[in-house]
This record gives C-alpha cells, structure tokens and sequence, in this order.
C-alpha cells in the first residue's frame, strides 16, 4: 500500500505507468478510503491498463468483469451448475431408491462468477476488482451493483449471507456512452483521464517502446497531439500513440513521412471517413505545423 | 482537525452546493477524511482530492476549478488553514439553472399573462374535423391554437426494444434453469413443471432535432408542441435544435406548463428564423452529443425542409455517421405533403440517401399518420 501521493506516482512509474498527480491523487485515496475508482475518459487512454498494473504492483489476482447490455446476477455473480444438480438429484434417487429430496444447492453446484470470486471469503489478500465499460450495462446492473459495492457482501438465497473477509479494490471504467447514475459515482472516487501531455505521452512512449529512438518518439506524440486538435469522430489515443510507434519500428522508420503516415493511416484513425479528411493535403498541414 | 479548517472545508463546500453542484454530507466528510491522508500544505493535492470527491461530472471541472481557485487563492500566499474572511459565493459564475430561472420568469410573467382556456371552444368535432385536412402553412392564429391544443392530446407510442435482459415469464422461448431446478427437487429431481424467460422489452431512446431557420419559421413552434408531447409520454427523449448552431431544449421540455416550456425552449434559442447550416449542426451533434444519448436502438427524428446554406457535402458525411449509429433516421419534411413535391432542394437531395422513412409533416392527418409509424416500426 502506498504512504503518500508521490509514492503512488513513483511506484506506478516503475511498473512503466506513467500517472499525473491527478490520478495519483485519486487512486491513492482511492486505496486510503477503501472507495471504488471512478475513471471516465476517452478510449485508449490507460483506464483498464491501470487495474493490471495495480495488480502487478501488489502481485495480487486481477479479476475482470466486462459488462454487456443484459448482463445479469447469473454471469456476473453466480449461477446454479444445472446438469451436475439434475444428475445428482437422479443419482441419489436411483441409489436409496426413495423420494428424498437431495441438497443439491449447496456450494458444491455453485459456479462462480467474477464478482463472488472477488469477495470470496476464503482469500488471503485482496484481489483488484476491474468492472469494464460499466456504461454498457443497463440501469438495472447499476442498482445491483450500487448494493455490492456498499458493503461487499451478498445473498443467496439457498445458501446464505457471502461476505469479503478482504475487501477487494475495485477499478471502474466508463466510455461515457450514457451517464451513470449519481448515486454509484458518489460512492466511488472520480477521476477523468484526459490525453497527457505532450511531455507525458513522450515519456510513455519512450517506457513502453524502447526500441524506438527518442527522435521518432517524439516526432509521432508531435504529430498526434496536433491530430487531437482537429474535429474527428474518434480522435486516437494513447493506445493508437503507441501502436502507431510500434508499427514504424516494424516498418524501420527512423522519422515520420507523409507517405509513411499514409500507409500507416489506419492505425491512427479507425473510421472512413477521419482517414478521408487527413490523407493528403491534411497529413501536410499537420506536419508543416509541427515544422515537420 | 483544525477547526478554522474545519469551518473553511464546510464553508466551501456549501459554496460548490450553492453553485449548482449536488454535494451530499458524507461527501463532505468523505474530504475531511481525505485531508487527514494526504499533504495539505501540497495545494495540488488538496485540488485533485476535492476534485475527485467532490465532482463527478466532466462537465462540473472548470466550475468546480473556479471556485476552488477563488477559496484557496489566500491558502497559497499564507498558511492555509487561515480563516477566510470572505465567504461570498462567486454568483456570476453560476451555472444556469433552467427550472430556477423559469419560475422566476414564470412568476414574473404571471401577473399580466394569464392563461386562457381554450380547450372548449377548440373541442367541436367539425371544426376538429377539417383542421385534419389543412396544410399547417394556411392556418389562422386561431386555427394554430386549436392545433396546438390537439397535439398536446396526441398520445404516443413508439415501437419499443426487445432487451437482452431476461424476466420470468409464464411462456416463453427460454427456460428458467433455476427455478424449474428448484420445483424439480419437489420430485426427485423431475423437472416436471418448467419455468421460462422472456426478454424484457423498453422504450427506445429517441433523439428529436427540429430545423427552426428562417424557411421553417412556420412550422417551428408547432413543432416544439409535437417535441412537448413525445417527450412528456417517453422517458428517454433527447430534444434539439438547429439553424446555424445547435441548441439543446431537453430540459426546458420537461416543464410541466406547455406553454411555458415552449417559452423558456423558444428563449433558449439564439438563432431562430436565421439561416440553415444542418451540415454543420449534424456534426455538433454528431461529436458532442451522438455517443451520449443516441443509445441502445434509438430513433431519431429530424424535422427539416433540407434547405442548406452550407457544404452540402459535409451533410452527406454526417448524415451517414448519423444513420449508421441510430435504429432508425426518420426526416420529415412539411413541403412533402404536397403533391408536386420532388426533394430539389440540394441539402434535401444530398440527405435523402441516408434517410431510412421520409415522411410529410404538414397537417394535423400527417402526424397521426406518423404516430402509427413511429408504433409499427421494428
């Protein structure tokens, strides 16, 4: 666990994540407080990277829940293992040959799922709990999952009260395709990941791809940070940054070229129509503003 | 804890709650704590620790910011936990407060406006009868006022969504393993009785965008009538409205009075009667609104003559970003009804590819007819 911000910062960085005081600040209180992270952003700017490094960090289990429209209490919590329940009811019948009902919703036919694996109570350290996209799920989710983070236990009906002996550190991520409800956000930690800075995204370009030189590196974050400025439906994010330097190491680029950047367009830009807009006249323009 | 410190963080916080941001206590005490963990001689720190408790909204940052800037701005030079004499809210930097500003406004108008009642002299039949018929462009302010008051009894019912979310049902395509599991253990692990799913249906989102330009001034207010009485009957309606920028009236349509929030929509707007960008007002909407609200299986509806000042071409590109994103794009068009009509316009011609139903909208008989559209469609 971390004592300060700047250890937070400090200790991330060695685990290649290169944090601002912002996140920081919010992940460490976010630790402190035993409160779920909030973390809105664009796409491909470190949310879900965040979680596995944390889990590196403290060598603890990361589990991953990856929310989809209609995703409900049998996938995300438990569910009954059917066949195995109905097999053992015949079985039991056809042995003592009586009408007995047998048990068969104990533990041995549960199957669990990511979130009663996360507070299981027979852990011996607290795992990182990464609930992804929650703006994909639907409202009825949301509620359900407003009660589990409260006090991180459960019900089952057939079974009884499940409680987390070791709370688990939950890491929330949202695309912001709808807002979620105030009364979830209230009860976590904000933080909106914004683009880093240009010096930052250099810095994560250097860590994460040492193979390219620090002139290419900078050459490719000068570029994108310019193509943040222009009107695009999907502006690239870090993780386009540094799928775009690893592509020109591939390509063994020593600096960025209009026809280099053509043929690598796709890797930046994910829609027809964005590719349209910057290929030709607009890669000059960028590149003539970043004195390329 | 410090209590001149104490006092100041209570202090500030009631600040961002008068400025608009909801603030419950235990957020309060939730900072408190947090004040305890972190450097609070490290300004940045106490910024981003209030920040990330206090504020949950991307939007909320810059007020939030000033405010925090103005509060603290002594911390920096002395100690901070000097008591700050100047506990004044920095009220022109309140966020607008549509519902206070439109009782104050209603209040205000109240005294030499009242309301009439119209609603006997508009209810004889014959009358309702030919209305049907005529073209909403050749009506008489009086003929407008009884449309009004039949769109406002207009009831709506657009098609609604098959989820992935799974209900119990007494019939159905799916089993229910776990509660015919349960009533199997009744006979010996005999599933006799089966229990079944069915997936849960909901209203699809709906995304209403009104031309309000200068060629469409007839139609305008009308429309924002038919806007009030689609949003009052659906719980997820996102309203608009385009001429040479984008304004959103959402909230100004959730008002009770409909007069008063056609009012208070119409005073939101800054540009009606001008002139016609929609290529440019589709891509505002397109990149600030679109991901947010054209959600799950959304309809969007646009109502519009297609006359276009600006890049034609621009339109198309927005329009296909549009269509791709939503269930269904319905345009319509007030001048279609006629029967001469042919889409000339060049905006018209230019978006009309990308239009999924074209429909008129130019008499009473025209919005009933899209009533049963809008329920029939899949």
């Amino acid at each position: 666990m971390f004592n300060s911000v700047e250890e937070t910062v400090n200790k991330l960085s060695d685990q290649d994540y290169i944090a601002d005081e912002g996140l920081a600040t919010a992940l460490f209180l976010s630790l402190k407080m035993g409160k779920p992270l909030f973390l809105e952003g664009e796409p491909g700017v470190g949310k879900t990277e965040i979680a596995k490094v944390l889990a590196q960090l403290f060598e603890t289990e990361l589990i991953r829940l990856q929310c989809y429209e209609g995703l409900d209490t049998n996938q995300a919590l438990y569910e009954w293992n059917y066949p195995k329940q109905l097999l053992k009811m015949q079985a039991a019948k056809q042995s003592n040959g009586s009408e007995e009902t047998f048990d068969v919703f104990s533990e041995a036919f549960l199957l669990k799922r990511p979130l009663l694996h996360a507070i299981d109570p027979n852990r011996s350290k607290s795992p990182i709990l990464l609930i992804d996209e929650l703006d994909r799920s639907d409202e009825e989710f949301e509620s359900f999952l407003l009660e589990l983070l409260s006090d991180f236990q459960i019900t089952i009906p057939e079974l009884g009260t499940i409680k987390a002996e070791h709370r688990p550190m939950v890491i929330i991520t949202s695309n912001r395709t709808r807002e979620i409800h105030d009364a979830l956000k209230r009860r976590c930690i904000y933080h909106w990941i914004d683009y880093p800075s240009r010096q930052k995204e250099i810095d994560i370009v250097k860590t994460k791809r040492p193979e390219i030189s620090d002139q290419l590196a900078a050459q490719v974050v000068d570029f994108l940070q310019e193509v943040r400025k222009e009107e695009f439906y999907k502006l690239p994010g870090v993780a386009e940054t540094l799928d775009w330097a690893e592509a020109l190491g591939h390509l063994n680029a020593t600096e960025i070229t209009p026809k280099m950047i053509e043929k690598t367009l796709g890797i930046i830009l994910k829609y027809q129509d964005d590719v349209d807009k910057l290929s030709g006249q607009g890669i000059e323009v960028i590149m003539e503003r970043i004195g390329g | 804890m410090n209590s001149h410190l104490f006092n100041n963080v209570l202090l500030f916080t009631r600040t961002l709650h008068a400025a608009g941001l909801n603030i419950t206590p235990t957020q309060t005490t939730d900072f408190l704590d947090a004040l305890t963990l972190i450097d609070i001689r490290n300004r940045n720190q106490v910024y981003h620790a209030a920040r990330s408790l206090l504020v949950n909204r991307r939007e909320q940052m810059r007020l939030f910011e000033t405010i925090f800037n103005f509060f603290w701005r002594k911390a920096n030079v002395a100690s901070p936990l000097a008591k700050q004499k100047t506990p004044l809210a920095p009220r022109h930097k309140r966020p607008k407060q549509h519902q206070y500003a439109a009782m104050l406004m209603a209040r205000a108008i109240g005294k030499t406006d009242q309301e009439i009642e119209m609603v006997d002299k508009a209810e004889t039949y014959s009358d309702a009868d030919m209305l049907q018929q005529k073209e909403f462009a050749q009506m008489t302010g009086e003929e407008l006022d009884q449309v009004k008051r039949l769109i406002q009894q207009m009831t709506w019912d657009i098609s609604k969504r098959i989820t992935r979310r799974r209900v119990q049902a007494k019939s159905g395509h799916q089993l229910d393993l776990r509660n015919g599991m349960r009533s199997a253990t009744k006979y010996g692990g005999v599933p006799l009785e089966l229990a079944y799913q069915k997936r849960k249906i909901k209203e699809r989102p709906i995304v209403l965008l009104a031309d309000i330009s200068g060629s469409m001034e007839k139609y305008s207010r009308l429309m924002l009538q038919f806007f009030y009485s689609v949003a009052q009957s659906h719980k997820n309606v996102e309203s608009f409205v385009f001429g040479t920028r984008l304004t959103r009236i959402t909230g100004d349509l959730k008002l009770k009075n409909i007069d008063r929030a056609v009012d208070q929509a119409a005073r939101e707007v800054r540009d009606w009667n001008g002139g016609t960008r929609i290529g440019e007002s589709f891509a505002t909407f397109n990149r600030e609104w679109a991901r947010r609200v054209i959600r799950r299986g959304a309809i969007v509806i646009v109502v519009s003559d297609g006359w276009e000042r600006g890049d034609s071409g621009l339109l198309v590109r927005e329009m296909r970003y549009l269509q791709h994103r939503c269930h269904r794009l319905v345009w319509l068009n007030p001048l279609s009804g006629r029967q001469t009509y042919e889409a000339k316009v060049e905006g018209m011609a230019a978006a009309l590819p990308y239009v999924d139903d074209f429909l008129p909208i130019h008499n009473l008989q025209s919005l009933k007819e899209l009533a049963k559209h809008l329920e029939k469609l899949k």
